[in-house]
């Protein structure tokens, strides 16, 4: 199993605990990851406000260069820029004048978009590609007793996900479940984190962090887990601000990758974890079994 | 009468259909222009040739000018063939010397360019003048009508429309695949915006039917198979067991109480859900017939709908000398020959799972509309108290419309009794548990008579009404006083602003459907259907319970969302549609049928290919036979046959091939 | 009912909506002194107050085609998580597009809070596509410059503009500064902690990101520029 991945700029930069916990538990499930070679920002959402036309630009950069790869597939981890990715490949085949402007901009780069690499998330691929079973054979520290609120925000789900419903989705639910833990019913677990409101409109922000975290702590997780490394951020990042506002709600948000990590029994210094503003820390209480090597790839 | 041998002299004529041709057709250009085509001998254009002036002038000139074809360039043939035909015959000729052009929804309708729209009327009507030439005289042939009625369906249109055509006097059959005739209606508490009991109405009608001398009810019966025609028609009904004698029955129900099974236990239909019932049982008090059934999936005497002899059978033993209760009983298959058919088979209620939002399924105190219904109902399983599923009594409640209505994710239509029946849920569950009650509403349509007054009556009796469709409904509170609650989340769209509200019910007001199988149906008894899947009439004002099928009528939901009095008046109309044709006693039938020419081989190939089983093999004269009364004129057979040796009037190969030679010669 | 007082604050989100918090540390309006003017403005609507064509315009935006489907039912409100702040909701947002009134939605901060959730237009029953459309609106104003000076999302997006053109890639860190640094000293101050947070856990990295192919990203862009007349 072979991926072109596109990490995006977060996972090099605030997220780079998931590409720390992406990249190792991948290739322990035997998914080779060949990084896409000179990729550029994906367009991003706060792009698209500037110019929709550059954002699909940008996009189709990145998804001409997967083409010329030979790689026929690319793993996107980042939510935006799955989105993003995806939005680009449905406007392509949608609308005849932004293929136009596509076809135009790369050829001035002597690039060129066909339009039939799938954009992939890793969720998808570990669901439908891998598989909950060879997963399973993979723990060696299930991760018994531990409660989950699974978070998966917005963009992974809406609009354009075909591998999960965008209601109830339940893609990361099982994954967890198959790690050993318990997935506590979280019904905002496909709201919106406030996405760059934090920082911009920091009222509203902080008060859908708050929410978010404290419903969490209601519902009786020991952490949230997520797939977006803004949400990550912003889950993570903002907690004196929310108990300046609200009082303390103190509740670690770590990735999907960094648990099935634990659960795989990969040393924890390299799955990330201390990068956490509020660390997430578990101790089995079952001892762990003896690290079975990687699928070979 | 004019033989075609004679010199051809036509008369064509071009209508304007006020502007819808007009304005897009150079009508008099197109008169001119065809004046010039050999055989012509007068050309007209008008302005409504459909008019009694303009059949006026098609008699007229025919005596006039010694016309012996006719040709009007219109409307569709659908419309007004009939109309210039009569006109044809008036004037003194064989109506089949007449043909018709269609310039409107061929061409003036659907194009733009009038230069091209014109151009294209004159080859339409140039391939008719080429064509009617060769048009030869027929005979119209009477197909006697069978007096007797099949209705299927038995929710009150079915009944209102059985019960007409039994009291005059007709024969009827109605089939009904429940236990019991009733339909949505037996279900419900009251109808709005009278408020009278469903049940007072409804069941004196059922009971009606169970003993109208005219009328032979079939329930747990399905219709598997229809042939023939018009006047003619072999439907054959399967009926399924239930295990009991109907004739034997009586209706004690003193097997149900003596059932080994001292209480109820099972999903009981009838109330949604929310009560049980045991292995053997009577839907409801009044159902009609009132004869119990045995349900053979969980009866003990069956193992998996098998007989297994296996129970101490104490229903047996109660009822005793009756013997109603037969064990053996077997599916049985029976064939009705009628004349006329109503469809009356309703419809379905959105399956509110399908709007997650709202979340039925998940929080036990989110119900459906006809959950509700039954909830207040003095005969549902509280005996009318809003006791729900938690055993808690609500003191809020939420109604929310258009669930699975005006939505282009599920089904696009407004279902149109919604914003009634919410209404009328909202005056019934505030009377009967004096919580506060919110509708939740995209827009309140309550167009019928006295509509509009009730709502007057509801917004008086202080029921709250915020204009929004609801966003969610969660169960994560954010203040105290929602903590424990079901919250709406809507905006508030006439204040414009959001609101969040808790409330301990929920009631989805969900769209009415097609049945499950309702593309079965319409195949089975050769109909047509929209495209959301409802039935489709022939025509949406002037026809509008006549399907393309002669003879084959329509009622009820069935044909699209309406509410009783709109149903029972067109159960009324579908059942007046029947008599005229019984009444008339035979039909007209268009003689466009196929025939077999004297140098048919014989070799069967056209057998299979007749959609409408029609042709027969004669071993003695070893040719093909045609049953013209089956005959619908497809043209499969002609075209198949490999001697070329079937014809058919009306597409005639001369009539065919000159007409193609018209339209594409210059 | 078209008047607003200058001195009682706006009327704060409905109860249900505010959480306790928020109520306690509300004050309550101060009703002493002299009773508080009445400041009015017209609220009426002429029809010279509409951009005739700005509805029509922006539906031919991909995207943006099924505003012309919109029933007001307020579905798009009723799960936006942000419109309890906005001042026009996102129906109300679609009504005044829909019918010309440029200068209200350009104005309204709804474009600005908008945070791209989509649950709007998964939940749409017309499928209309309304965060595409908040796109589009943001974008117009930010051509025509008439978005509020100093509010943060558009200097934000014109920074990172500026970034993606120069480098291919955003630097995260750097963006937050120059965004902070643009906006609001005080604010950049007020998160003091949160930037040693991320010292301390290894995320506060400066060095730039860069693609290989720079002059790429700018090639690209003037290729369309030239052929569409630059928008943006």
């Amino acid at each position: 199993m072979k991926f072109s991945y596109f990490p995006g700029c977060s996972l090099k930069g605030l997220g780079r605990a998931y590409e720390e916990s992406l990249l190792p538990v991948m290739k322990h499930l035997g998914v080779e990851l060949v990084e896409l070679d000179d990729w550029n920002c994906c367009g991003a959402t706060a792009y698209m406000a500037v110019d929709e036309a550059k954002a699909c630009v940008l996009a189709a950069r990145n998804l001409a260069l997967v083409e010329r790869s030979g790689l026929n597939q690319v793993l996107a981890p980042c939510a935006a820029c799955y989105l993003v990715l995806n939005k680009t490949k449905h406007y392509f085949h949608d609308y005849p004048s932004m293929k136009q402007t596509m076809d135009r901009a790369l050829g001035a780069v002597g690039l060129r978009y066909r339009g039939d690499t799938p954009v992939r998330h890793p969720l998808d691929v570990l669901l439908n590609d891998v598989g909950l079973d060879a997963i399973r054979q993979r723990v060696v520290r299930p991760l018994k007793g531990l409660k989950v609120a699974t978070y998966y925000g917005c963009q992974i789900v809406r609009p354009y996900a075909t591998f999960d419903d965008p209601y109830n989705p339940t893609t990361m639910d099982r994954l967890i479940e198959a790690l050993g833990a318990t997935v506590v019913r979280y019904p905002l677990k496909t709201k919106c984190c406030g996405g760059s409101l934090t920082g911009t409109v920091p009222k509203a922000g902080i008060r859908m962090v708050y929410i978010l975290l404290n419903e969490a702590r209601k519902r009786g997780a020991d952490c949230l887990a997520t797939v977006c490394p803004l949400c990550q951020f912003n889950l993570d990042a903002y907690h004196a601000q929310v108990k300046a506002a609200y009082g303390p709600v103190t509740l670690p948000t770590v990735y999907f990758t960094q648990l099935m990590g634990l659960a795989f029994g990969l040393p924890e210094r390299e799955l990330g974890l201390q990068r956490a503003a509020i660390r997430f820390q578990w101790r089995p209480a079952v001892p762990a079994a003896p690290v079975p090597s990687p699928v070979p790839a | 009468m004019v033989s075609s041998s004679q010199e051809v002299r036509i008369g064509f004529y071009v209508c304007h259909c006020g502007h819808n041709i007009a304005s897009m057709v150079d009508c008099p250009e197109v008169a001119r222009y065809v004046e010039t085509l050999p055989g012509v001998v007068l050309s007209r254009d008008y302005k409504y040739m459909c008019s009694d002036p303009g059949q006026e002038l098609v008699q007229q000139d025919i005596r006039e000018f010694a016309l012996n074809r006719v040709v009007v360039a219109s409307c569709s043939p659908l419309l007004h063939e009939h109309t210039f035909r009569k006109a044809t015959a008036a004037g003194g000729l064989n109506p089949f010397f007449f043909h018709m052009v269609n310039i409107r929804e061929h061409d003036s309708w659907v194009h733009t360019d009038r230069a091209e729209a014109t151009a294209k009327a004159k080859a339409l009507a140039r391939a008719a003048i080429r064509r009617v030439a060769h048009h030869r005289p027929l005979e119209v042939k009477q197909v006697p009508i069978h007096p007797d009625v099949l209705v299927v369906g038995g929710g009150i249109a079915g009944i209102h429309a059985a019960l007409t055509l039994a009291n005059a006097g007709r024969k009827v059959t109605l089939v009904e695949r429940e236990p019991t005739i009733g339909g949505h209606m037996a279900k419900f508490d009251k109808t709005f915006p009278t408020l009278d009991c469903a049940a007072c109405i409804l069941t004196p009608k059922m009971s009606e039917v169970g003993a109208h001398e005219n009328i032979t009810l079939w329930t747990c019966s399905d219709v598997v198979k229809m042939d023939g025609y018009v006047g003619n028609y072999t439907v054959t009904v399967r009926r399924r067991p239930r295990y009991i004698d109907e004739e034997l029955c009586t209706g004690c129900q003193e097997c149900i109480s003596n059932c080994v099974y001292k209480e109820p236990k099972f999903v009981d239909e009838f109330n949604e859900g929310l009560g049980k019932r045991k292995p053997i049982y009577i839907p409801f008090p009044q159902s009609t017939p009132q004869v119990v059934l045995i349900d053979p999936e969980v009866c003990l005497n069956f193992k998996r709908g098998v007989l297994t002899d296996r129970c101490k059978k104490t229903c047996v033993e109660a009822c005793g000398d009756r013997k109603a209760i037969t064990f053996t009983q077997r599916e049985e298959i029976r064939e009705l020959q009628v004349g006329t058919i109503i469809v009356a088979t309703g419809f379905q209620t959105f399956d509110v799972k399908r709007a997650p939002q709202y979340g039925y399924g998940s929080f036990p105190n989110v119900y459906t509309a006809l959950e509700a219904e039954r909830l207040v109902n003095a005969s549902g399983p509280t005996g009318g108290e809003v006791i729900l599923r938690d055993g808690t009594q609500p003191k809020a409640i939420g109604i929310i419309h258009c669930v699975g209505s005006r939505d282009k994710k599920t089904n696009r239509w407004c279902s149109r009794v919604c914003c009634m029946y919410s209404m009328k849920l909202a005056h019934l569950l505030k009377e009967h548990s004096g919580a506060e009650i919110y509708n939740f509403y995209i827009d309140i349509r309550a167009p019928g008579k006295s509509y509009e007054e009730f709502y007057d009556k509801l917004n008086e009796e202080g029921v709250h009404f915020i204009r929004g469709r609801v966003g969610e409904v969660t169960d994560w509170a954010m203040t105290p006083e929602e903590e424990g609650k079901l919250i709406i989340r809507v905006e508030d769209t006439l204040a414009g602003f959001v609101r969040r509200i808790p409330v301990n019910m929920v009631v989805l007001s969900a769209g009415l459907e097609p049945q499950a199988d309702a593309q079965e149906v319409r195949r089975l008894f050769n109909m047509s259907c929209g495209t959301e899947g409802f039935f489709l009439e022939r025509h949406p004002k002037l026809a509008p319970v006549n399907t393309f099928t002669d003879g084959i009528f329509i009622a009820g939901c069935c044909q699209g969302p309406r509410d009783i009095p709109d149903t029972v008046a067109q159960a009324g109309a579908a059942a007046a549609e029947a008599l005229v044709l019984i009444d008339r006693g035979h039909v007209e039938q268009e003689p466009n049928t196929a025939y077999i020419l004297p140098d048919c081989s014989g070799c069967k190939s056209c057998l299979p290919l007749c959609p409408y089983t029609a042709i027969t093999f004669d071993a003695t004269t070893h040719r093909a036979v045609i049953n013209e009364a089956l005959c619908k004129g497809c043209g499969t057979c002609v075209g198949s046959c490999p001697s070329g040796s079937i014809g058919q009037n009306l597409f005639e190969d001369e009539e065919v091939f000159s007409e193609i030679e018209g339209v594409l010669s210059e | 009912m078209s008047t607003s007082s200058t001195e009682t604050p706006p009327a704060g989100p409905p109860a249900a909506e505010r959480l306790p918090q928020e109520t306690a540390q509300t004050p309550a309006p101060k009703r002493s002194g002299p009773e508080p003017k009445i400041r009015i403005h017209r609220t009426i609507k002429y029809e010279s107050d509409r951009t005739p064509g700005f509805g029509r315009d922006l539906m031919r935006v991909p995207g943006c085609e099924q505003l012309e489907r919109c029933i007001q039912c307020g579905t798009c409100s009723g799960v936006c998580p942000l419109s309890i702040y906005m001042d026009h909701t996102p129906r109300q947002v679609m009504a005044l597009t829909r019918g010309d009134f440029k200068r209200e939605v350009l104005h309204s901060h709804t474009i600005w809070l908008c945070a791209s959730c989509y649950a709007c237009t998964v939940e749409c029953p017309q499928e209309i596509r309304i965060t595409d459309i908040m796109y589009e609106l943001k974008q117009r104003a930010i051509h025509e410059g008439v978005y509020p000076r100093k509010f943060p999302i558009p200097v934000l997006a014109h920074e990172f503009n500026a970034m993606v053109r120069q480098n291919g890639r955003i630097t995260e860190m750097v963006l937050v500064i120059r965004l902070f640094l643009k906006t609001s000293w005080l604010a950049a101050l007020g998160n003091w902690r949160l930037g040693i947070d991320l010292l301390r856990t290894g995320r506060f990295s400066l060095r730039p990101e860069r693609i290989r192919n720079r002059g790429d990203i700018a090639r690209m862009f003037d290729a369309i520029d030239g052929s569409k007349g630059g928008s943006a």
